[in-house]
């Protein structure tokens, strides 16, 4: 009935309000109906993954091969659609932020409280390392503080949904937890760092003279749950899209260790009594560039072959908080002081968590 | 009137540019868009969130893709506001 759809807001007429109720409701329904079915479909894998490695290839069971074929086919389906369910749920969170809402928020904002929101706010702003001089530039010229800035820019990539969320389902709560306390502190704690130092002269000199009109583009986060949706499948498409082939790869790597290393292999090289494997896992970290998407089943099978918590924790920081990549696209806007000094203070405060983790645990 | 796609070649502003020019085409204008990809030129618009589609040097999108009617709306406005 088009003339219903016509008539202003506010006088809905009760066709018009039982069919939004309608819809709601049908919106609900097929939400729990896709919830169920996944659970179903996660909860069969392992018992999937079994049948067609010994039943149907007709693996001897034990063998390398049988192993690693396992594992490969039990956890790369059960990663994609972690990783699917995830990233949908953080594309709906995310369109209730938006870039501009948190600058407006971190304005003028003093540090130490302006360091600890912009970590917090780093974690949920959609961010891609691709817009991360616009970003930055929008953020220093209109009265963000510098340290505050670089809160947001370590957090954004650092704790990322896909990495708190896989570790989750592949190590538990408190493995997640820890990356996500860790890495919130990090991002705090380098970025106060930095503020203190007063770096603003290593800012490239144009950056503060670029005149930024932010805000003039507007708000446009969407505003309605059907906007919302579009936006989690949005990323679903896009995000899982991208990474999905390095999850297999990574999947890949983790069933070769799996199988063909020996359990302790990496005990002697990453375990706890090599003081010299933290630094080690940093650097090498480093030149690396991955999404946590595709570490973190490397990091799954390295810590299955006994290497350290700590230092696979500090590993797969450096690999995703401090990937070469993202400094070469820094310095268009940073002299190369700065993003040493960055890398430096990142990579301290990731070393300490290495050790403490070792340490502690 | 000038029209501009800002973003520096990601999938995103790829299809921005191809829907602005479905746009321009709907709206019976002959302009040409054009591609900003360079970081510094990208600056000068303050936009933090590629793409972003510029219209007479004004911000009218950025970090999404707007509907192709918005799009088309937007240019007739500016195609009116330069004959006049």
């Amino acid at each position: 009935m088009p003339q219903e759809t016509l008539q202003p807001r506010a006088e809905i007429s009760p066709a018009v309000a039982q069919s939004r109720r309608w819809r709601i409701l049908s919106g609900l329904a097929l939400v729990l109906i896709g919830a169920a079915l996944w659970w179903l479909v996660y909860q069969s894998l392992q018992p999937l993954a079994k049948w067609f490695t010994y039943d149907l290839l007709r693996m001897a069971a034990g063998g390398r091969l049988a192993l690693a074929v396992e594992f490969f086919i039990f956890e790369a389906p059960k990663v994609l659609m972690l990783l699917t369910l995830v990233v949908f749920g953080v594309g709906i969170v995310r369109s209730f932020f938006t870039p501009e809402r948190t600058r407006r928020i971190l304005a003028g904002k003093r540090e130490s409280a302006g360091n600890v929101l912009a970590s917090l706010l780093g974690v949920v702003t959609p961010f891609c390392s691709c817009s991360a001089v616009p970003l930055f530039i929008g953020f220093v010229t209109t009265g963000v503080p510098l340290g505050v800035t670089f809160s947001f820019l370590i957090a954004a990539p650092m704790i990322n949904e896909v990495a708190l969320v896989l570790l989750f389902g592949l190590f538990g709560w408190k493995v997640a937890a820890l990356y996500m306390g860790t890495g919130l502190l990090i991002a705090i704690v380098a970025g106060w760092i930095i503020g203190r130092l007063h770096l603003e002269r290593w800012v490239e000199g144009w950056v503060y003279e670029t005149k930024t009109g932010v805000g003039r583009a507007g708000d446009e986060a969407p505003v309605t749950w059907n906007e919302r949706a579009r936006a989690g499948r949005d990323a679903v498409k896009d995000i899982v899209g991208k990474v999905w082939p390095y999850v297999l790869a990574g999947i890949a790597v983790g069933a070769g260790i799996h199988g063909y290393v020996p359990q302790d292999f990496m005990a002697s090289i990453m375990g706890k009594g090599a003081w010299w494997s933290v630094p080690l896992a940093v650097l090498l970290g480093i030149p690396m560039y991955s999404n946590a998407a595709g570490i973190i089943p490397i990091v799954q099978a390295l810590l299955g072959k006994g290497a350290a918590l700590g230092t696979v924790l500090a590993f797969m920081m450096s690999v995703i908080g401090l990937s070469l990549p993202g400094m070469v696209i820094l310095r268009k806007v940073l002299k190369v002081q700065l993003i040493v000094t960055f890398a430096g203070v990142v990579g301290l405060g990731i070393l300490a968590v290495g050790y403490l983790f070792n340490w502690v645990l | 009137m000038k029209i501009k796609v800002l973003g520096t070649g990601c999938a995103k502003c790829k299809l921005l540019y191809a829907e602005t020019q479905k746009a321009v085409a709907a709206a019976g204008i002959g302009v040409e868009v054009e591609k900003v990809e360079k970081i510094d030129d990208i600056m000068k618009y303050g936009v933090m969130m590629t793409p972003a589609l510029v219209i007479d040097e004004q911000v009218k999108a950025s970090g999404r893709i707007p509907p192709a009617l918005e799009i088309v709306s937007w240019i007739m406005t500016a195609a009116a506001k330069a004959s006049a």
